[in-house]
C-alpha cells in the first residue's frame, strides 16, 4: 500500500530524514515511533505532498508522487496532530468545505455525511461550531473529515496527544472500527507507546533515521527481557534462581532473558512456580534499548 | 468551479463569523467618523463657509450636504480598503491554524485556493461597502441630499474598483505572511494608517506639500479623490445654482481633494480612472502571476526530486 524507498529531506543542515525505507501492507495498522525531531513529521509531509523530498521515492497506492500527487492525495486521509478545522464553523459546514476539496457536492455530499453521521454519531453536534466541541467530539469530526472522501489509507499524526484516557479509548474504538469494516489502512504516529503496541508493525525513528523494526512481539523479543511475577514464595528460596530480581507488592518480579529460559527455571524448579505470571516487557523497554532515550507515555 | 464556490462561501462565512477580524476592519471607519462627529464636521463646515463671500445669502442645507458628502466619501474611501484587507487575512490565519494544511492534503488546485480567498475577499468588501454607502446615503438625504442618480451610481462604481484594489493589495501583501505576529501587525498598520494616506482622515490638500508629492504616488489617492467628486458634485451643483461664486466653488474643491494634483498639475477624473484599474490590474496579476510561478517550481521541483 505505501512503499518507500532511500527517503532523504534536510532542512539547511538539519538532515531530518536520512534515507529511510518501509512499506505498509494493506489493512495493516502501521505505527511509526519516535521523540520531537525524529523524522515522524517530515515523512509524513512528504508522503501528503505538502514538503518536497530530496531525493527517494514513494509510492502510495502504487502511484508514484512524483508522477501522480493528485491521485496519491485522493487516496489518503489525514487526522492532524491539532485540530484544524474551522472553529467558527459549524460540523456541517466543515465537513461541506473539506468535502468540496474532492469534488463532493450536492447529493453526493449529503449522502456521505449520513454514512459518516451514523458511523461517529455526529446527529447531536452537526449543527454546533467546531469550537464548542469537547476534545473527544472534536477528534471524531477531524476522523470524519480525513475519511470524507472514502480514503484507502488513514494518516493519524499524534491523534489523541492531549486527550483524557477515555476519549483516547472512544477515539481508537473508532480507528478500530474503520480497520474491521473499511479495511482501512493505518499510519500511526504516536507518543503513547501502548498505542503502538496494538499495531501490526513498527518502526522506531531516531535522527531521522530507522532504528528498529518489526512486529511489537518481535521488537520485544529482540529488545527486553521476560518478567516472572512470583507470588506466594520466600526471598531465601528465590535466591536460588540466581536471577536478578526485584521486590514488589505480594511478590518478587524476577527478570529472565526471555520465554524459553523462563521455561528452563520453571522446569529446573517447580516447587517455586505455584503462583505466576509471565509478562514481556513492555514498548517503554524497546524504546529505551533502541534510543537509548525515554518516550513519554501513558497506559491506555 | 463547485470548489471554488464552496471555498468563497467558508471563507466568507468565517469573515462575518470572526468577530475579531470583522470589528478589526471596522476600526478604521468607526475611527473616522468619532473625529467626525467630535471635531472634524465643525471643522469643515467652518472650513467652508469661510470660503463664501459675508455678505452672500445661501440655505445652509447645501453646506450640510457638502460636509454629509465629504463624511460619506472618506468613510468608503477607508472602508473599501480596510474590510478587504482584513478579510484576506483569513488566508493568513489559515496557515496560522493549518487549515491551509488541511487543504494542501486535497487534490484541491493551489490556484483555485488562492482565487477562493480573493473572491471571497472582494465579495466581503462589497457587502460592507454597500451597507456603509446605503446607511450613508440616509444620512445625506436627511442633512441634505443633492446626488443625482448618476452621481449614485459613479460613486458606486468607485466603491466596487476602490474593493477591487484593497482586495488585490491586500492578497499581495499578505501572500508571504505565515505568522500570527505578521498578520497582527499589518492589521493594525493598515487599520490605524490607511486612513491617513488615503487622505480619509484629512484632504491630501491640508497636508505639506513634500508629502503631498509622496502620496500621489498611491493609486489610492486617486480612490478617494473619485468618490468626493462623485459624493459631492450635486452639492456643487446646487451651490452654483444658488449663485455661489466660481471662485468659491473652486477654492472648496481644491480643499476637499475634488480637484487632485500631480506635482502641481491637475489630473482629470479619466486619469483618475485609468490610474486605479491600472493599479488594479497590475496587483491582481502580480497576485496570480506569484500563485502561477510557485505552482511550477512546486511541480518542478517534484519532478527534479
Amino acid at each position: 500500500m505505501i512503499k518507500i524507498r532511500e527517503l532523504y529531506k534536510s532542512y539547511g543542515d538539519v538532515k531530518a530524514v536520512q534515507g529511510i525505507s518501509f512499506q505498509v501492507k494493506k489493512g495493516e495498522l502501521f505505527a511509526f515511533l519516535g521523540l520531537n525531531g525524529a523524522g515522524k513529521s517530515t515523512t509524513i509531509s512528504i508522503m501528503c505532498g505538502q514538503t518536497k523530498k530530496d531525493s527517494g521515492t514513494v509510492l502510495i497506492n502504487g502511484q508514484d508522487l512524483d508522477e501522480n500527487t493528485d491521485g496519491i492525495k485522493r487516496a489518503i486521509g489525514v487526522v492532524f496532530q491539532n485540530s484544524v478545522l474551522d472553529k467558527p464553523l459549524s460540523v456541517y459546514d466543515n465537513l461541506k468545505t473539506r468535502s468540496a476539496l474532492y469534488g463532493i457536492v450536492g447529493e453526493d455530499f449529503e449522502k456521505r455525511l449520513k454514512e459518516l453521521t451514523e458511523l461517529f454519531a455526529l446527529q447531536d453536534i452537526l449543527r454546533r461550531p467546531v469550537g464548542k466541541l469537547s476534545g473527544g467530539q472534536r477528534r471524531r469530526v477531524d476522523v470524519a473529515r480525513a475519511i470524507i472522501h472514502n480514503p484507502e489509507i488513514l494518516i493519524l499524526d499524534e491523534p489523541t496527544t492531549g486527550l483524557d484516557p477515555q476519549t483516547r479509548k472512544a477515539v481508537w474504538s473508532v480507528i478500530e472500527k474503520l480497520r474491521k469494516e473499511r479495511n482501512i489502512t493505518v499510519f500511526l504516529t504516536t507518543h503513547y507507546l501502548e498505542e503502538a503496541t496494538e499495531a501490526d508493525y513498527i518502526v522506531i525513528l531516531d535522527g531521522g533515521k530507522i532504528v528498529a523494526e518489526g512486529s511489537p512481539l518481535q521488537l520485544k523479543n529482540a529488545y527486553t527481557c521476560d518478567y516472572i511475577t512470583l507470588y506466594g514464595v520466600a526471598e531465601e528460596a528465590l535466591k536460588r534462581l540466581q536471577k536478578p530480581y526485584e521486590k514488589i507488592a505480594d511478590g518478587y518480579r524476577v527478570t529472565v532473558k526471555d520465554t524459553a529460559e523462563a521455561t528452563a527455571l520453571i522446569l529446573k524448579n517447580p516447587e517455586l512456580f505455584k503462583d505466576y505470571e509471565i509478562v514481556k516487557g513492555k514498548m517503554d523497554d524497546v524504546f529505551l534499548a533502541v534510543t537509548g532515550k525515554t518516550l513519554k507515555g501513558a497506559e491506555v | 468551479m463547485k470548489t471554488l464556490n464552496a471555498l468563497i462561501k467558508r471563507n466568507v462565512k468565517i469573515f462575518f463569523k470572526d468577530k475579531g477580524t470583522f470589528f478589526t476592519s471596522l476600526i478604521t471607519p468607526i475611527i473616522l467618523l468619532v473625529l467626525y462627529v467630535t471635531f472634524l464636521y465643525n471643522v469643515y463646515e467652518d472650513s467652508f463657509l469661510q470660503a463664501v463671500p459675508q455678505d452672500f445669502v445661501f440655505d445652509d442645507k447645501v453646506i450640510k450636504g457638502l460636509v454629509g458628502g465629504l463624511l460619506l466619501s472618506s468613510l468608503l474611501a477607508v472602508s473599501a480598503v480596510t474590510v478587504p484587507f482584513c478579510a484576506h487575512l483569513c488566508a493568513v490565519q489559515d496557515k496560522v491554524t493549518g487549515a491551509r494544511g488541511d487543504f494542501d492534503v486535497s487534490p484541491a488546485d493551489p490556484k483555485t485556493i488562492a482565487l477562493g480567498y480573493y473572491f471571497a475577499t472582494v465579495f466581503n468588501g462589497v457587502v460592507i461597502s454597500l451597507v456603509a454607502t446605503a446607511l450613508g446615503m440616509v444620512y445625506l438625504a436627511v442633512t441634505g441630499w443633492y446626488l443625482s442618480f448618476t452621481d449614485a451610481l459613479l460613486f458606486l462604481l468607485d466603491t466596487l474598483l476602490l474593493v477591487l484594489f484593497g482586495s488585490a493589495l491586500s492578497a499581495l501583501v499578505s501572500y508571504p505572511l505565515t505568522t500570527q505576529g505578521q498578520l497582527s501587525a499589518v492589521g493594525t498598520i493598515v487599520s490605524a494608517g490607511y486612513g491617513f494616506i488615503c487622505g480619509a482622515y484629512m484632504p491630501i490638500s491640508q497636508f505639506g506639500e513634500g508629502l503631498r508629492n509622496a502620496l500621489s504616488f498611491l493609486p489610492g489617492t486617486y480612490g478617494t479623490s473619485l468618490l468626493r467628486n462623485h459624493a459631492l458634485a450635486g452639492a456643487y451643483r446646487e451651490m452654483a445654482n444658488q449663485g455661489f461664486p466660481k471662485e468659491a466653488i473652486e477654492g472648496i474643491r481644491d480643499t476637499a481633494d475634488c480637484n487632485l494634483y500631480f506635482f502641481g498639475r491637475q489630473v482629470e477624473l479619466w486619469q483618475s480612472y485609468l490610474v486605479l484599474i491600472c493599479a488594479i490590474l497590475l496587483l491582481t496579476g502580480a497576485y496570480l502571476l506569484l500563485h502561477v510561478l510557485s505552482d511550477k517550481k512546486r511541480r518542478k521541483s517534484q519532478k527534479k526530486a
